[in-house]
């Protein structure tokens, strides 16, 4: 048999690929995410290269337009973007010999989204930080652990979280969350 | 479990971080001046107080940045924390 003759069917596939997940708790499949890492000389051209607010301050997201930027650190922001969107073109123009580096991370992590008025605690069963919205505000984005996995953390409003997971961390956390939501189901 | 307060991202619990051990240890400007002695000092011995301390951490799991804390060992409370380059208060 011929198995040059069958063409390759390339598609992409997350770590979560085939999990329904419900109304609380549910994988995000594609899009885009990139790392940036900026000194604060080439803060203001890049953030005018690619329509998003690098100013803000550290640990929250701004977001335009379906696009985000998560400042994780002084120089370091976790940009996601829709799937077909390529920044680094406008980022060396914007930056003629600039000091940057952009990463392209869109297939190291998974994303989950958590909601729900138990979100917060569900969280809370793996994660140390204090969820309270007087600490944890809507629009605070953070690097933080949630049992033992790396996670970006980012409140997008009262009850709803966006989880950023590693590929291959990602069943891991999912199992999780899904023990955890036992004991919230309704 | 400590909460140790990150200059850059607030206090934060202390599972985030990794130790790195006392501050201010300091290479030489000229490292072929320094004679065995001076390297076994600077590679192998370090202060172990009881009471202030001064000590690197790293925010591991959150901005990822190297920082000093001042704590007192004997009672684990942090007096402060300063960002690299800054000066012991």
């Amino acid at each position: 048999m011929d198995n040059l003759a069958i063409p390759p069917a390339a598609m992409r596939r997350s770590s979560l690929s085939g999990q329904e997940g419900g109304p609380t708790c549910r994988p995000i499949a594609g899009g885009g995410r990139f790392s940036l890492r900026l000194p604060p000389a080439s803060r203001q051209p890049a953030a005018l290269a690619l329509g998003l607010d690098l100013e803000a301050n550290i640990n929250r997201a701004a977001v335009s337009g379906g696009r985000a930027a998560l400042r994780l650190g002084p120089d370091e922001w976790l940009l996601l973007l829709p799937e077909a969107e390529a920044p680094a073109a406008a980022l060396a123009g914007a930056l003629p010999g600039g000091l940057y580096a952009l990463t392209e991370i869109s297939h190291r992590q998974t994303a989950i989204v958590l909601e729900g008025g138990a979100a917060a605690d569900r969280l809370n069963a793996g994660c140390p930080l204090d969820l309270d919205l007087a600490a944890f505000p809507v629009g605070m984005a953070t690097r933080t652990l949630f049992f033992k996995a790396e996670i970006v953390l980012w409140r997008q409003s009262e009850t709803c979280f966006h989880l950023e997971v590693w590929r291959s961390f990602a069943p891991y956390v999912w199992e999780l969350l899904g023990v955890i939501g036992r004991e919230y189901a309704s | 479990m400590l909460l140790i307060p990150c200059p850059y991202c607030g206090p934060r619990p202390e599972i985030e971080f990794a130790y790195g051990g006392e501050a201010h240890v300091v290479r030489a400007a000229d490292p072929r001046q320094v004679d065995d002695a001076g390297w076994t000092e600077f590679l192998y011995f370090r202060n172990n107080p009881r009471g202030d301390h001064a000590e690197r951490w790293r925010h591991a799991f959150g901005c990822g940045r190297f920082f000093n804390v001042k704590r007192n060992t004997y009672t684990d409370q942090i007096e402060a924390s300063y960002r690299i380059g800054e000066t012991r208060p």
